[in-house]
């Protein structure tokens, strides 16, 4: 049973005494609108603000256990003698900073990288950037969202010139018909966003791509269970089926978009068919969902991690993209392509310049107008900014090694957990000479540092977000953060400071480094300076581009009358399927994909320590079909190993009669020997340079069993 | 050195082969490309021809390269010219024109042409095809069939196999009258047993496509139409001939290379000539049978490998036939046609004559062996992949066969209608984790209504899509508390 009954929306009314704040959840993109009722930091009350438009999940409604729990760390930590001690924020800043300055002396300013987080807000995400460039003048900068969205963002920006995660309202969904997801599993991931679909579900709408049958999967009127790594063939099938039976929409893609004969020569050769015997998804089912789209009156394509998370990730989008614009969805109201974005600010984040390519406004680092513009806000020198650096995973692999930086500054993001690969992560981490983590808790990746430092969380803090509309939040401060923790803007300016900076270059009221970013970002693609904090306040609905054109009143739907290329025209990709990067052979006969529970939030570093959601799922478990347990002498709740080309991972098995026979499934959200990235395969998508999560070859044996070598 | 490569052919095969090389070698560094095409039209893709005849696509868009790919990549092709002998000693090749090319590497991949059965009358005294006779294998033919099947014609269609019965389907689709002629005495003999056979004949007949079985044609006579040789008449405008393809292998003959029903070639698609190679219909490899376009695809990939410097073994092809004709559902692979009583097999099969399904599953060491499924598309995707892959089969064999051999709803929230039903322990808000049992506990603490449920236990507060199932619970507590306390009422009375 439930330890926090404290928080239960009883006890909320209860506790409403004049001082509730109106906040959002410290989770994922949906950033539900949440109250917050603080009577002493032990009982901080939670409520949804607007259940009209979704409530809250359990990972919401628990969400302030973490406020009073007492894994949280009040002060810095060093390490001395190969275990960390308490140490004071004098002490521990003054010896990053002096660390700091030695290695960039002895091997150059790239010798220093930061790695930052989808989940930081957009202050934290603008200053940090300009942290990295400014202060350390690194290039070694990237975050967590290159594992997260970066397939979806770059396919946007190809297909229609610009990317935001949902171009249109989130509520618009609720007028659809007909809504297809791939690889999405709202149901889990953000529970309240089905409450849009209730409409396309009760229209028998509901199509949705996964090798399993999740919780998402089972309102479908149509799931579409393609095996791992072939999502991109499927589309191109159901492609073919829209073009063969009369369905494409021939004077949108003649008026408003270009490439279609090149993407059409493509798809020409997947007729459904060859694709079912790629994909196993049977050609009747493929036409049927060509069909359901092309018949809704509003009709919608959304895409999130399952099939994004590829080596041919961009490619997959585009072919997903490639449907949307036959069937003439995109930029029309009523219908559309879009993606769900991950991270709290997995939008913002992306936005705002601690991606390695990209400046503040969603710039090209490398476009000499963007450096200018950039480093005049900033008072500096354009040949002073570094240009572009390592991506994620890349900057991860090059740690410690002749060529990488020998020091890592890590905020919001716990990769020993998160990235793929991790054990190979882990290894990188413990080569550096230097690495410092901010957090709230000591996660996996802060216990390998050098030096922790104790920062501020959600309810602490003001700061924006955007979430996954495009929309901009207010995040407020609700109580105070406990003695001893600072807030990342001040731990920048600090740092910056003891780098020699100006300490107004790097200030640490949000408002002032809003306003700040709100120049940067003027005349970005995502421009944010017609956005004020009094706008949010007053209730504004604020979709960027906001110009500061007097009474814009923000985007909500974009490309309504052209898209964001030169030629106001959406481009078709002409894209092929390749299939995973590391298919089964017979030494790794399984695919194992990885996944989220509704339970846990990315690396568990937060809902692990909320006892009721640790309470409901404690450990890391396997679904794998009965057939294939018991092919590998295995039963339901046995101890089972995991094994792949880069390590094991120790699971206990879950029979699931849904699963395919020749897929397992591992949730990503546990640390240690649990840890679902030990298996996962760092294969990168040539563009976004995203990791190939989601697809990897294993094999399963008892847990006990000597694997042979 | 660049290698200079021939490709005699520019069909499915050949134009395969030009991308595959181009693929690995962009820039034509390493190899040279000429290629020899018989017909008029760019490549194009027969596997959607049938979609061209039934009028849902048109000839542009069944085209395999866009407009201009072959000036782009450095691909010369000689479009219309046809490859008449080969100089093995030379290295050199003919065309019809008289022209000289000369090769490092020779690739035949010149395919099949339509083979005219001997029936009196198809054949002309020009040695052409009949007026109002045709064959179906190419572009052209499907123009020609368009042209000759306006206006709702009679159709008769020379063949009931695979290509015979997509264009009688594609013509029904158009309004015409059509018949197929067919000589045994089941459909597409080679990849149905007699059951599946009969059912399909039965769903086709169903769609409008009349059905002769056990029939041979003896005469064609313009204007009225076959002529059987038991005596009736096939009443036809048109004759569309399907009686299958011969591959072409006449150059190859002349120039004394192996050919056995077709250019032997071994795994790297060699042939008796170590300069020249064979991929598509017009090759035999022991590995797969001809005909189909993945053989051919698969081939053209693994030479492209070769002859790009990374040799990639061609291995042979499991061939799946999917018969490509709307309203039908049939996939056939494998040994289809081992009995039930066979001592080395397991063999399952269900016939639904009445809906115009059957279904066949025929396993052999744990491993399906072959299939038939007709009209149960999803079993024949599941079964296509365990063939594919030599997985072992389900136990549960007939949940294979009879498709969704995934159990569906398992763990499902449920609708409204069943409260009572319902396990206790079952999740009715997944957003919270919010099982029956809890919602009855709270229902008994005094939550008598859906706002005290949801302030009680969460449950409908996170997508509120379980607020019906909720709303039945509490409705089923009331009526049973109602009619426990009517019992109650009723024994005090």
């Amino acid at each position: 049973m439930r330890a926090a009954t404290s928080t239960r929306p009883a006890d909320a009314a209860v506790g409403a005494d004049g001082t509730a704040v109106d906040t959002h959840c410290p989770y994922c993109a949906l950033q539900c609108g949440m109250t917050l009722s603080p009577a002493g930091r032990a009982s901080v009350r939670v409520r949804p603000r607007d259940p009209s438009a979704g409530g809250l999940c359990q990972k919401g409604w628990t969400a302030a256990a973490l406020l009073g729990s007492p894994a949280r760390l009040t002060t810095p930590l060093v390490r001395d003698g190969g275990t960390l001690r308490p140490a004071s924020w004098d002490e521990a800043l003054g010896l990053v900073a002096r660390r700091i300055k030695e290695i960039a002396a002895e091997r150059g300013p790239d010798a220093v990288a930061v790695f930052g987080g989808g989940g930081l807000t957009n202050e934290k995400a603008y200053l940090l950037g300009k942290f990295a460039r400014v202060a350390l003048g690194t290039s070694q900068v990237d975050y967590n969202g290159r594992f997260c969205m970066s397939s979806a963002a770059a396919a946007a920006h190809r297909a229609f010139g610009l990317d935001r995660g949902l171009p249109f309202p989130l509520a618009d969904l609720e007028g659809a018909d007909a809504v297809l997801l791939a690889g999405a599993n709202p149901a889990e991931t953000m529970p309240p966003f089905l409450s849009h679909l209730r409409r396309a579900m009760d229209a028998g709408g509901l199509i949705v791509v996964d090798p399993r049958r999740t919780p998402t999967a089972e309102r479908a009127a149509l799931h579409l269970a393609p095996a791992p790594g072939t999502d991109l063939a499927l589309a191109l099938g159901i492609l073919h089926a829209a073009v063969a039976d009369g369905r494409l929409d021939q004077a949108y893609v003649a008026g408003r978009t270009t490439g279609f004969e090149e993407a059409w020569r493509v798809a020409a050769a997947w007729w459904p068919e060859r694709v079912e015997r790629v994909t196993g998804v049977a050609a009747a089912d493929q036409r049927r969902a060509a069909a359901i789209l092309a018949e809704a009156a509003s009709a919608y394509v959304l895409t999130a991690r399952g099939t994004e998370q590829h080596a041919t990730g961009v490619d997959t989008v585009g072919a997903w993209i490639n449907l949307a614009l036959a069937l003439g969805l995109p930029g029309r109201l009523g219908s559309g392509w879009g993606c769900l974005t991950g991270q709290g600010n997995g939008q913002g984040g992306r936005e705002h310049g601690q991606k390695a390519d990209q400046l503040p406004g969603y710039r090209r680092i490398d476009d000499p107008a963007a450096r200018a513009h950039v480093a005049r806000v900033w008072g500096v020198e354009p040949s002073a900014l570094p240009g572009p650096g390592r991506s994620a995973f890349e900057l991860l692999d090059a740690l410690g090694t002749a060529g990488g930086p020998s020091a890592l500054l890590v905020f919001g993001s716990n990769p020993v957990v998160s990235a793929p690969h991790s054990a190979r992560v882990a290894d990188r981490l413990a080569a550096l000479d230097l690495l410092v983590v901010a957090d709230i808790v000591l996660s996996e990746t802060a216990r390998a540092a050098d030096v922790v430092l104790p920062i501020t969380q959600w309810a602490e803090e003001d700061g924006t977000l955007t979430n996954l509309e495009g929309r901009v939040l207010l995040r407020r401060r609700a109580l105070a953060p406990p003695p001893g923790v600072r807030t990342d803007l001040e731990v920048l300016h600090d740092l910056a400071v003891r780098l020699g900076q100006p300490p107004e270059r790097f200030p640490t009221d949000p408002e002032t480094v809003f306003t700040e970013l709100r120049a940067a970002s003027e005349g970005g693609p995502a421009d944010y300076s017609g956005v004020t904090l009094d706008r949010l306040r007053a209730g504004e609905r604020l979709h960027w581009p906001v110009p500061r054109t007097p009474g814009h009143q923000g985007t909500p739907r974009l490309f309504l009358d052209r898209f964001a290329h030169p030629d106001g025209r959406a481009r078709f990709a002409a894209v092929d399927h390749k299939g995973p990067a590391e298919p089964p052979d017979e030494e790794f006969p399984l695919y194992a994909i990885t996944g989220r529970v509704l339970q846990h939030y990315q690396s568990g570093a937060q809902t692990r320590r909320v006892e009721e959601l640790r309470a409901a799922v404690p450990e890391v478990y396997v679904e794998v079909h009965p057939d294939t347990a018991h092919r590998a002498g295995l039963r339901h709740g046995a101890a089972a190993a995991v094994v792949g080309r880069r390590g094991r991972v120790l699971a206990t098995v879950r029979c699931v009669p849904s699963m395919r026979p020749d897929v397992v499934f591992l949730p990503f959200h546990f640390p240690g020997a649990q840890r679902a990235n030990l298996v996962t395969n760092p294969a990168l998508d040539p563009v976004s340079r995203m990791p190939e999560f989601k697809v990897c070859a294993v094999r399963l044996s008892p847990a006990g069993e000597r694997e042979a070598q | 050195m660049k290698t200079r490569v021939v490709i005699a052919g520019y069909g499915m095969a050949g134009a395969r082969l030009a991308e595959e090389i181009r693929r690995r070698d962009p820039a034509g560094e390493r190899v040279a490309i000429v290629a020899i095409g018989d017909e008029p039209h760019p490549p194009y893709n027969r596997v959607l021809l049938s979609n061209v005849l039934a009028g849902a696509m048109s000839a542009e868009s069944v085209r395999l390269q866009e407009e201009g790919w072959a000036v782009a990549h450095g691909v010369e092709v000689w479009r219309g010219r046809e490859v008449v002998s080969i100089d093995r000693d030379g290295r050199r090749v003919t065309l019809d024109d008289g022209t000289l090319i000369g090769y490092d590497v020779l690739v035949l991949a010149t395919g099949a042409r339509a083979w005219v059965p001997p029936v009196e009358g198809l054949i002309g005294d020009d040695g052409e095809l009949a007026p109002g006779v045709t064959t179906f294998r190419t572009l052209d033919d499907c123009a020609a069939i368009a042209a000759g099947a306006r206006g709702g014609v009679r159709v008769a269609v020379l063949g009931g196999g695979l290509l015979g019965l997509e264009a009688a389907r594609g013509l029904a689709a158009r309004g015409n009258e059509v018949t197929v002629v067919h000589p045994r005495g089941h459909l597409m003999e080679r990849q149905l047993d007699d059951g599946a056979g009969q059912v399909l004949a039965q769903v086709l007949r169903g769609l409008g496509v009349r059905v002769l079985l056990n029939s041979r044609a003896a005469r064609y006579l313009p204007g009225d139409g076959l002529k059987l040789d038991d005596g009736r008449l096939v009443e036809a405008d048109l004759v569309v001939v399907a009686a299958g393809v011969r591959p072409q292998t006449a150059q190859a003959w002349a120039a004394g290379l192996d050919v056995e029903g077709g250019v032997l070639v071994d795994d790297d698609l060699r042939t008796s000539d170590p300069w020249i190679h064979a991929i598509g219909d017009c090759a035999r490899h022991p590995g797969t049978v001809p005909g189909l376009v993945q053989p051919a695809w698969e081939q053209a990939a693994a030479l492209a490998a070769l002859l790009t410097g990374t040799r990639s073994p061609y291995r042979g092809t499991k061939v799946v036939t999917r018969l490509k004709a709307s309203g039908v559902d049939l996939a056939a692979l494998g040994d289809v046609h081992a009995a039930p009583d066979d001592p080395r097999a397991e063999v399952l099969w269900l016939s639904e004559p009445a809906r115009g399904r059957y279904a066949k599953l025929v396993v052999r060491d744990e491993r399906v062996a072959g299939a038939i499924a007709l009209g149960v598309p999803d079993a024949a995707a599941a079964i296509t992949q365990f063939y594919d892959r030599g997985l072992p089969v389900p136990p549960d064999r007939l949940a294979l066969l009879l498709g969704r051999a995934m159990p569906y709803g398992e763990g499902a929230a449920p609708g409204g209608g069943n409260a009572a039903g319902l396990p206790g322990a079952s999740v009715v808000c997944r957003c919270n984790a919010v099982s029956k049992d809890e919602l009855v506990a709270a229902w008994r603490s005094g939550a008598r209504d859906l706002t005290a449920l949801a302030s009680a236990t969460r449950a409908t507060t996170g997508c509120g899509t379980c607020t019906d199932t909720v709303c039945g619970i509490a409705r089923w507590l009331a009526q049973s508390e109602k009619a426990e306390a009517a019992g109650t009422a009723h024994a005090q009375s």
